[in-house]
């Protein structure tokens, strides 16, 4: 039990000790949240309950791309409009709301569920990466778009990817590299720089 | 050495993780202060002027300040970041197996200019083209010097009697070679070839230089990776974790192949 609420009842201080197991929330705002909830009316406490159990027990991975999803096949993989030839590979599923915020990807996706960290003992294997060979097997997709973080493990991945997709005969493309808007020159590095002074364009 | 409150330092980043929402810890490896950890604020926001200077392994020249309970890095620019490095998966792997074992075998804060020196040098050679394996072997066998854990190469740890040019034994346990009449049956043991006890005679007390010339087929190769590698894992008394990936790349015949042919 958490030594910081001694004198709470035992309702209150179960529930503070399941909010500070979250992520980011130490245990002043676990303490916050709780006192929050107590005060708050009955219906929004059942709903926040009510969410919680929904999301545990309606969302699953999407047999298609691993996407969290309430629907198999989900909504990006059931979206007739969108080029089924194309794939974009990241490495969670937040990814995919960055890349659709974009508004400018129009094919599908496949979730990796994580990244090779060969340190910390991360493999290929433990990565949906069958599951992307797989689908490429079943035919009619023409290029695959490596979109793992600029990193170091991101790049080992994207890397590893490239080996094995080669082969297959399709078009495998790399998230260009370079300033991000606001960016400083002066602050950035060398491997940034390079290419993207590589990938320059003509002024229009 | 106690470090100032601001203090300016080179370092190689052997790992980093990550912390909070936009925050990491790196895993610095410094020449003067040895290995540490440090926050590196912002790095996982695309505008940040760290991250790019910070990336795992690169050499890098750091403005720190001491924090309450960890460092915090506070200026960054990368020295050398070893781009050949990062567009090689076989050199990668190998570089990313190096640092972990940099990392083993430093406990935080041990002052450790010579493994400094090592790690760059090697992290130059696996760039720079360089036998990526045989790099390797040297690298595991320097740092073994440096930190302590030279294994005997010489006289026989059983009788303490000098090696005749036989097949011998060598013993991760007993901490090197055992000649033919006290390793037979021993359980750790395994048997020596000759070339690879002179192979690993001459990684122990040889010039690089010395290294690229001896003649190391493919077999010899991996004999002599084989007991480095029972050898390091003995003296950590834990599985050194990148060595997977690089037994995975080999094994699905994407790797470069172990030896070297000249």
């Amino acid at each position: 039990m958490p030594e910081f609420t001694p004198s709470a009842a035992a309702p209150v201080a179960r529930l503070i000790q399941e909010f500070h197991k979250l992520p980011g929330v130490g245990p002043k705002s676990a303490q916050r949240l709780t006192y929050y909830l107590l005060r708050a009316p009955q219906e929004e406490a059942q709903a926040l309950a009510q969410a919680i159990l929904e999301v545990k027990e309606k969302i699953a991975f999407c047999t298609i791309c691993e996407n969290v999803t309430d629907t198999d096949p989900c909504l990006i993989c059931a979206d007739s409009q969108r080029d089924r030839s194309i794939i974009c590979v990241v490495e969670e599923p937040l990814d995919i709301l960055a890349l659709e915020r974009s508004g400018s990807y129009h094919g599908l996706y496949h979730v990796l569920h994580g990244v090779i960290s060969p340190m910390d003992g991360i493999g290929p294997e433990d990565l949906k990466v069958e599951e992307l060979l797989g689908r490429l097997k079943g035919g009619g997709v023409s290029e695959v778009i490596l979109a793992t973080n600029p990193n170091l493990e991101g790049e080992a991945t994207a890397m590893y990817l490239n080996r094995l997709l080669r082969p297959l005969g399709l078009r495998v493309t790399r998230l260009a590299r370079g300033l991000p808007t606001g960016a400083d020159l002066e602050y950035a590095d060398d491997l940034t720089l390079a290419r993207a002074l590589e990938g320059r364009q003509e002024v229009t | 050495m106690p470090a100032p409150r601001v203090y300016k330092t080179e370092a190689i980043v052997l790992r980093q993780r990550k912390l909070g929402e936009a925050d990491k810890i790196v895993t610095l490896f410094t020449p003067n202060y040895g290995k540490l950890e440090a926050v590196a604020k912002g790095v996982r926001r695309p505008k940040s002027r760290l991250a790019g200077h910070l990336e795992v392994l690169t050499y890098t020249s750091a403005m720190l300040a001491q924090g309450r309970n960890l460092d915090v890095v506070t200026q960054a620019q990368a020295i050398e970041s070893f781009a050949p490095l990062r567009e090689d998966l076989d050199r990668l792997s190998r570089a990313l197996y190096a640092a972990e074992l940099v990392d083993r075998f430093s406990p935080e804060g041990a002052e450790s200019f010579h493994i400094f020196q090592l790690l760059l040098t090697t992290l130059r050679r696996l760039a720079g083209g360089a036998s990526a394996d045989v790099a390797l072997r040297y690298f595991e066998m320097q740092l073994l010097n440096l930190a302590g854990f030279q294994p005997q190469l010489h006289s026989c740890l059983g009788c303490r009697r000098p090696l005749t040019p036989v097949p011998n034994y060598f013993s991760p346990a007993a901490g090197g070679v055992l000649c033919p009449s006290c390793g037979a049956g021993t359980v750790s043991s395994r048997p020596l070839s000759v070339s690879a006890l002179k192979v690993l005679r001459v990684l122990q007390s040889g010039a690089f230089g010395d290294v690229l010339r001896v003649r190391i087929g493919s077999r010899l190769a991996q004999e002599v990776e084989f007991h480095l590698r029972a050898y390091v894992i003995h003296v950590l008394e834990r599985d050194v974790r990148s060595a997977a990936f690089i037994d995975r790349l080999r094994r699905e015949g994407v790797g470069e192949p172990a030896g070297v042919s000249d």
